[in-house]
């Protein structure tokens, strides 16, 4: 029933992450975009674009969330309270798209 | 009840004076607040709407004017929902859920007294547009493209919108303030199944708060932005679709009309048990049955607008959504009276009001029902048929549950009990009144009296049945009375309650009535639902009362007051100008800024 | 503020709780939650009113993909120097959380002033809020995500002065953490918006 900020003797045991890993995981955000901008340019990627995109885009999301926010190591309620309204935010966008005729 | 003054903190005791109510961050303090507040607004929502009744007593009539009539339902609508029923219900939260779950106040009270400062500022604020340029006109939904500034010139609207975004802070921030509470203060044991009801429904209202207040907060933008600046967020000649204006309301509106009606039905949770001497029959089934209504919730909002034309797809699809959400709400019911059945009732003016939920709740979910059937409700959309609906199910509803809260809490709050006598008379005045005011609109709606429309012509067969609800709602002013008259001559002279005048099971009655600053001298621990019910439970909660160790109570503080001040003044600068909006940024910033830097304890 | 009100403070957080987590945490995750509903109702307008235009500029003629580009990646380039300034504060390398607190609100300066200059070039290409649909749906929700960026390199501007008097001690890291929360969030809310809004056209 303590506080809850780690203290770093025991952050490499528990795989909290350090200034290695913060920086590793900025160059694949790094070319998780270039990527993204590539099949943008990329004529032959059109047709999968939509999905190739959402999925980049949903990975680099899921890497600021685990890693930078830290959501990976820290208890299941941080994840909860986040998760739920982002689902229900991208239902809403969903239902609000085929609503307007937009699939 | 041995209690060591040298513990207790000086400004712990009991503070007086008018400054102390505007730097208090106590929480019981601030219920109380909320609750006086809430309820002159609710009176006020009343006498809109008994001049409404009045125009309406006779066909053609011309006590007032069309457009203020207009000004009259918007305003009611407004009104009853956002100043009296939700804060009415926050009075509830605020007062209570701290003593049920066995902590000293909220997680965050200098947030919580932010809330209610906000909300008091908004209030005013919204009304003030009476005696400046007209109150809004638009209904309390506002849809677009009446809204727009071509169609609705002035700043009626501007009132309404801006109002409802200051409101929404106060909303917003305690809904935050009650997530945590609840699920990080709780006495020890108190597993969250071991909860009492009105603190799950209190959480799942506080959810519904933080997921739907976004998007109305989203569609007033758009509004303000058209009619501020002249986007085309809701204008047809640019392309735009006023509908998405009902989609963004909707999304909020429904899981709104959930925020109104969960608390009062957490409140009938609580006291139909203790009236019945039994535990609630089914506790898991009825949470999770709230939880349910909570998720479902977001998936029915276009059955508010079946006549729009969304197409056979989407109107099947909220038609369905709609009846399904019918069996969460049916199956409290059936708890609710399996609780009561075979059990040791005893009558008393709180049990009085919930078994009247239960019954008008009921009549206002079945006419609910058949609305969820389109062709059915292109019928009666918009008529007054609607408007029995909605009364049934908020005046029957969470109005009567509130009223059981107040009876059932207010020996509580003051130590005194409130008159049986008088109680009854109010409530049975009440329930009669509310029926022959609103039963006669269902049939009026059907056969065609349309809503929101000042007068209705003779010979239509409407007269009569207007007289009888004009009459029923002129019933509802002794009640009503009634009611003031035993509240105030019982808070000075009522006869003292003690800690428990009706033998509860939760844990606000093992702690004097009053309560102390602090509510527990020393924490309890909690062994079971219903702890005061359950031995060991209940004697670990009666030694709660014995100071042990150091209590340490938040400081009082004005830094919420002036925050609240502030962002009421800048975002009033929308409506006044930037002599209020400059002040105001300047004022809530020096507000956060002192909050954030002032000690917290 | 004292040592002995630095460690009261560091006392406080400690309160007891019933799930062993920080209330303030708690409190900002249900507020992100909440914001999610915020940015999702704006993101929702502009795709449903996307391709209503009868009038133009259009989306196509207008966004300048690689410049965007460059401005995403600041951003996420801020999110790293957000968590290398928290990592410092949490091992009371005060130094190291100047640097780096001041490194994100530069980049986060640097990411409005190219927000700024792009809206400016596509004013002039004539994009206006009191335009078209594209107009009104586009700088509302970049305005707002820009507000919100804006207001975080005021938070951070304040962290860092905090440092600067030397009242960031390892004890207050649970502040930085919740900015660095809101900083993140904001990350993610434009990776969501670079896709949706300009790569997905």
């Amino acid at each position: 029933m303590s506080e809850s900020t780690e203290p770093h003797a025991h952050s490499k045991e528990h795989g909290h992450p350090g200034a290695k890993e913060y920086l590793a995981i900025a160059t694949i955000l790094t070319v998780l975009t270039a990527i993204e901008v590539a099949v943008f340019y990329i004529p032959s990627m059109k047709p999968m674009l939509v999905p190739t995109l959402l999925t980049l885009s949903a990975v680099k999301f899921a890497l600021v969330a685990m890693f930078y926010m830290h959501l990976k190591f820290d208890h299941r309620l941080f994840s909860w309270l986040f998760v739920v309204p982002m689902l229900l935010a991208a239902a809403v966008i969903l239902a609000l798209l085929k609503l307007f005729g937009h699939w | 009840m041995a209690t060591t003054a040298a513990a207790v903190p000086a400004h712990a005791h009991g503070e007086s004076g008018l400054w102390s109510w505007v730097t208090t961050v106590d929480h019981k303090r601030i219920g109380v607040l909320y609750g006086t507040t809430a309820f002159v607004f609710f009176l006020i929502g009343g006498l809109e709407a008994l001049v409404m009744r009045l125009q309406l007593v006779r066909p053609d009539n011309t006590l007032v004017s069309p457009d203020f009539f207009n000004q009259l339902f918007t305003m009611h609508g407004t009104t009853m929902i956002f100043l009296a029923v939700m804060p009415l219900s926050a009075s509830f939260f605020n007062f209570v859920v701290p003593l049920m779950i066995g902590a000293r106040d909220v997680a965050f009270p200098r947030l919580n007294a932010f809330s209610y400062w906000v909300f008091l500022l908004g209030a005013v604020f919204l009304n003030l547009s009476f005696f400046l340029g007209g109150a809004p006109n638009v209904g309390w939904f506002a849809y677009s493209n009446l809204t727009s500034s071509q169609y609705s010139p002035g700043h009626g609207v501007d009132f309404w919108a801006v109002g409802l975004q200051i409101l929404g802070i106060a909303s917003l921030a305690a809904a935050f303030n009650f997530i945590v509470t609840i699920i990080n203060l709780r006495a020890p044991g108190m597993k969250l199944m071991r909860m009492p009801v009105f603190v799950w429904m209190t959480l799942v209202t506080s959810f519904l708060i933080i997921l739907a207040f976004p998007v109305i907060t989203v569609a007033l933008v758009f509004l303000l932005f058209d009619r501020l600046t002249g986007t085309n967020f809701f204008v047809p000649a640019a392309g735009a679709d006023p509908v998405l204006w009902q989609h963004l309301f909707w999304l909020f509106g429904h899981p709104e009309v959930y925020i109104l009606i969960l608390p009062a039905m957490g409140i009938v949770s609580e006291v139909l048990p203790t009236f019945s001497r039994k535990p609630l029959f089914g506790y898991p089934v009825v949470v999770y049955s709230g939880i349910f209504i909570g998720f479902m919730g977001w998936g029915v909002w276009s059955h508010h607008m079946f006549s729009v034309g969304l197409g056979p797809f989407a109107d099947s699809f909220f038609a369905l959504t709609t009846m399904l959400i019918a069996i969460p709400t049916g199956v409290k019911i059936f708890n609710w009276i399996a609780t009561v059945w075979g059990g040791r009732v005893e009558l008393k003016t709180p049990m009085l009001f919930a078994l009247g939920f239960i019954a008008m709740f009921t009549m206002g979910g079945l006419s609910g029902f058949m609305h969820a059937s389109p062709p059915a409700d292109l019928q009666q959309t918009d008529t007054y048929f609607v408007v029995a609906h909605i009364h049934y199910v908020l005046f029957g509803g969470a109005i009567m549950g509130i009223f059981a809260g107040i009876y059932y809490w207010f020996p509580k709050v003051t130590g005194r009990l409130l008159n049986e006598r008088l109680g009854k008379i109010h409530f049975w005045g009440m329930l009669i009144a509310m029926n022959v005011t609103f039963f006669p609109m269902h049939f009026v709606g059907l056969l065609g009296m349309p809503r929101r429309v000042y007068t209705y012509a003779p010979n239509m067969g409407f007269e009569g049945m207007n007289q009888v609800s004009t009459i029923g709602a002129l019933l509802l002013v002794p009640a009503l009375l009634v009611f003031v008259w035993n509240l105030v001559t019982s808070a000075r002279s009522g006869k003292p309650a003690g800690n428990d005048p009706w033998g509860g099971a939760t844990l606000e009655w093992a702690i004097p009535s009053p309560p102390p600053p602090y509510n527990f001298g020393s924490i309890p621990r909690v062994g079971s639902l219903d702890p005061l019910w359950h031995k060991e439970s209940r004697e670990a909660a009666l030694a709660s009362n014995q100071v042990r160790g150091h209590i340490h109570m938040p400081p009082p503080s004005y830094w919420p007051a002036v925050s609240a001040l502030g962002i009421t003044l800048l975002m009033s600068g929308m409506v006044f100008g930037w002599w209020f909006g400059v002040p105001g940024a300047i004022l809530m910033l020096l507000g956060v800024y002192s909050w954030a830097y002032e000690p917290c304890t | 503020m004292s040592a002995a009100s630095l460690a009261h403070a560091g006392a406080a957080e400690a309160h007891a709780t019933s799930t062993g987590l920080n209330s303030r945490k708690m409190l900002f995750w249900a507020f992100l939650g909440s914001e999610c509903m915020f940015f999702g109702s704006l993101i929702s307008t502009y795709l449903v009113y996307r391709g209503r235009d009868a009038t133009g500029p259009h989306p196509h003629e207008v966004l300048n993909i690689p410049f965007t580009s460059v401005s995403a990646f600041v951003l996420l380039m801020s999110s790293l120097t957000m968590v290398l300034a928290l990592a410092a504060v949490q091992r009371g390398n005060n130094r190291g959380a100047r640097i780096w607190l001041a490194a994100t609100a530069l980049l986060g300066m640097t990411f409005i002033a190219g927000q700024c200059f792009e809206f400016t070039e596509f004013f002039y290409d004539g994009l206006k809020l009191q335009g078209n649909l594209f107009g009104c749906t586009f700088f509302v929700l970049t305005g707002f995500h820009g507000t919100h960026v804006t207001v975080g390199v005021i938070w951070l501007w304040t962290l860092f002065g905090m440092a600067m008097r030397n009242r960031l001690p390892r004890e207050r890291s649970l502040d930085v953490e919740i900015a660095g929360l809101y900083w993140h969030f904001v990350d993610v809310v434009w990776i969501a918006i670079f896709t949706l809004i300009y790569l997905i056209q």
